[in-house]
């Protein structure tokens, strides 16, 4: 049967037995307590259900019962493997709303946390979908040797590997040193020799081949319609990155490409992220260059007791994930009467269903794995 | 084309769809994000115009927010002729200042941030109010506009109550089937067994 | 031909396995606990304590301003402010706390109660190995064991300790410089005042306008 939306044939079930399995919660290949509800026809998917919320902690109450300031650790743990963008996704509404300037040194600063993190975020998708493929941990575990040396970035920089805390309203918490942006130098320079060993580790793989191209497609059009934003979307072959877009922060600065992919399948998604860890790389260079001297906070902002005019703002930014955004209404208090967030991993889950039904139920696994979700933004 | 100001849009829309009521809401903050408050009858026909129009083409919705503004009380201070007694037992009559307290009826609303993929422009934002926070809780579902609203429309009306009229799944999504309150809301009360959280205020 | 990706893939891996025997870069397992990773100087884990000197109750230099307790995210924080006062490093009379808990299965490391003292008085420790059988009291933190020396916040964050140490002497000379300053002001008037009662006869002034004078 071709369906007309999805433009491409879909198993129609026969008269038999429909058998119902639910995925999860407890699973290990589900990126967190997730369940997803699956009729099945044998081997081929029927209806697919995602459940979620076993995370949800009722982040936006706590923020609203909060200050501002205190508002900004537990973003950290919205998408807790990408601490530094949540802190920039969040602090950069709150300068919409009251309307604060960020100096120099502190938009690169941003940007390099903010770059390493993403990188950082890629290499350890790359490495989760290849294991839920069959990989057995190996890519996963270079990845993570990888990424543990970023992790030992942020720890000297900021204090904390995950839970980083760093960026302020109106600037960053604290300065990096001339030795801190050496040794991020001199690991930006060993990069590219790793995400070219990476990819050769499997990227002509046949069986990789076999089990990813032409598996989830999601069509240009339902992906626009859906909201998909991300690597996700860029695969479905939408020019659509928030840093072009939006012109945040400095990026017009700087020179880099959009990568874009032609089908929109795993094997798309799969190479977006590759594509997009060599941009950041670049990107990393260009701003470690530039970078110049100054002060990263204005002293006259009051992070304690901020009271920004009655009003509202929604700020947004590209996340490793998607996009990022924060909508904050505020009454003229010291809290924040709506705080929102938009989970880009919440609302790339929408179109989980169109894209698996047809599918092998073994395919549902890669699927979800190259939709690229964590259950803390999820739920929140 | 570039996204016209707030108070075009209102013009074109106005005309573009008859008997649809638009009102531009002014922001206060430095972001300037004016939004416009549209009429739930006409809702969908005016998300359409928006998501199809050539010049706009708001085909990406970016964000379904559910906000609760509980009841408040307003009073003024009116002045009002009443008979007063003096001392010695004389009435007459006088104008005497009294405190008037009206209740103001609050609504639930759900706010709406729309962007162009095409055209790299944004956002528009719409905002949609319910009568009261009791009864008349309906709003139209633009899901079948925008089917990035789908999973977002669910949560405004797990979270706050928000009914959407023409969701093709409309139940609770964070919150297990079954749970009985609305948890984001000003009034909700947990319960008994968990720790109080205490409202600072600033 | 068939498998080539399969060969490529298997070319990298052996790289890397044989590479770990040659390259550092390569063989990366820390054997805890024979061997501990060696934290930055900014690593923070739970918040401590300061005192100087000797005395944890006299040198503690929390003067319980509670402004901690308000900051802090999950409200781990929990101060009951003491009756009486004793004199802190620059010799004003502060009151301290009397109770002091952290309820560290609670707070979330955020540092924020570090940012927000303008006392110097709670600062971020580095230890990780907390672990205890007694889920409620073990992790419930009382001033006891919050206050630590000085010198052990020199020993762990010394880049820190170097500013914030430099900046408190730099605070006590000017309060012990403002301090002289206004004894010296003082003794001046009281010595020109005695110098004037001690020559002629003054105008007639009546009691209260005299008084007010002194004052």
């Amino acid at each position: 049967m071709r369906d007309a939306l999805l433009d491409r044939d879909v198993y129609e079930p026969e008269e038999g037995e429909i058998m119902e399995v639910s995925m999860g919660p407890h699973h290990p290949s589900t990126h967190g307590v997730f369940r997803m509800d699956v009729k099945l026809e044998g081997e081929r998917v029927v209806k697919l259900k995602p459940v979620f919320g076993y995370l949800h902690r009722n982040h936006e109450k706590i923020a609203e019962h909060g200050a501002y300031l205190s508002a900004i650790p537990y973003t950290d743990r919205l998408d807790y493997l990408c601490s530094m963008t949540n802190n920039w996704g969040y602090v950069l509404a709150v300068e919409k709303l009251a309307g604060i300037a960020v100096p120099e040194r502190a938009e690169y600063l941003r940007v390099i946390v903010a770059e390493l993190t993403r990188f950082q975020n890629h290499a350890g998708l790359i490495g989760f979908l290849l294991q839920d493929m069959g990989a057995s941990g190996t890519p996963l575990m270079y990845a993570f040797r990888e990424r543990e040396k970023i992790l030992d970035l942020f720890e000297s920089l900021s204090g904390a590997r995950m839970m980083c805390n760093y960026m302020r309203f109106g600037g960053l918490r604290v300065d990096a040193t001339k030795e801190w942006l050496d040794e991020v130098r001199a690991l930006v320079g060993r990069l590219p020799q790793f995400v070219d060993e990476y990819e050769a580790l499997l990227r002509a793989n046949e069986i990789l081949l076999a089990r990813t191209q032409g598996t989830g497609v999601l069509p240009r059009e339902l992906a626009i319609n859906t909201g998909v934003t991300g690597p996700m979307l860029r695969a479905s072959g939408v020019n659509y990155d928030i840093r072009k877009v939006d012109h945040y922060g400095i990026y017009d600065r700087f020179t880099f490409k959009v990568p874009l992919g032609e089908h929109g399948d795993v094997y798309d998604r799969y190479m977006m992220r590759l594509l997009e860890m060599r941009e950041t790389l670049k990107l990393l260079e260009q701003a470690l260059h530039d970078i110049p001297e100054g002060p990263v906070m204005d002293p006259k902002v009051r992070l304690r007791g901020l009271r920004p005019k009655a009003g509202e703002a929604y700020g947004r930014i590209e996340s490793p994930k998607g996009e990022l955004g924060f909508f904050l209404i505020s009454d003229g208090s010291g809290n924040p009467y709506r705080y929102r967030v938009r989970p880009p991993s919440m609302i790339n889950l929408t179109i989980l269903e169109d894209m698996c039904v047809g599918e092998n139920i073994a395919d549902t696994v890669i699927i979800l794995g190259s939709v690229d979700i964590v259950l803390g933004e999820v739920d929140r | 084309m570039a996204l016209p100001s707030p108070e075009d849009l209102k013009a074109q829309i106005e005309a573009g769809v008859p008997g649809a009521s638009v009102t531009v809401i002014q922001n206060g903050s430095p972001s300037a994000q004016h939004s416009l408050l549209l009429d739930a009858e006409h809702a969908r026909a005016v998300a359409e115009l928006l998501r199809d129009h050539d010049g706009w083409r708001l085909d990406y919705c970016s964000l379904v927010t559910g906000v609760d503004w509980p009841d408040t009380e307003t009073s003024e201070k009116v002045k009002v002729k009443k008979m007063v007694k003096a001392a010695d037992g004389t009435e007459s009559e006088e104008e005497v200042e009294e405190v008037r307290k009206t209740k103001v009826a609050g609504y639930l609303e759900a706010v709406y941030h729309l962007f162009s993929m095409e055209k790299k422009h944004g956002p528009v934002v719409l905002r949609l109010r319910t009568a009261d926070r009791g009864a008349s809780v309906h709003l139209p579902s633009l899901t079948p506009v925008w089917r990035g609203a789908e999973f977002q429309e669910r949560e405004a009306f797990d979270l706050y109550g928000i009914i959407f009229d023409g969701h093709p799944d409309l139940r609770r999504i964070l919150m297990w089937e079954g749970f009985k309150d609305y948890p984001m809301r000003k009034d909700y009360v947990p319960p008994a067994d968990e720790i109080p959280v205490v409202e600072v205020h600033r | 031909m068939l498998g080539e990706g399969i060969i490529q893939g298997l070319v990298e891996t052996a790289r890397n396995f044989f590479g770990s025997y040659t390259e550092k870069n390569r063989l990366v397992t820390v054997q805890y606990p024979e061997e501990r990773h060696e934290l930055p100087e900014a690593s923070r884990n739970f918040p401590f304590l300061l005192y100087d000197g000797k005395d944890p109750e006299a040198g503690l230099r929390c003067v319980a301003c509670q402004i901690c307790e308000k900051e802090c995210p999950p409200r781990c924080i929990h101060i009951e402010k003491s009756k009486d006062k004793k004199p802190d490093f620059v010799g004003k009379q502060q009151a301290y706390p009397a109770v002091f808990d952290i309820d560290v299965s609670v707070c979330m490391s955020c540092q924020i109660c570090v940012e927000v003292c303008p006392f110097d008085a709670i600062r971020m420790d580095k230890v990780y190995e907390l672990s205890t059988d007694d889920r409620f009291g073990g992790l419930l933190y009382t001033k006891k064991e919050l206050a630590k020396p000085n010198e052990y916040y020199q020993k762990i964050h010394p880049v820190e300790a170097a500013e914030t140490d430099g900046r408190r002497v730099k605070e006590a000379e000017e309060a012990k410089a403002k301090a002289a300053a206004a004894e010296a002001a003082a003794k001046a008037k009281a010595a020109s005042a005695a110098s004037a009662a001690a020559s002629g006869p003054q105008p007639v002034v009546s009691d209260a306008i005299a008084k007010e004078k002194q004052s």
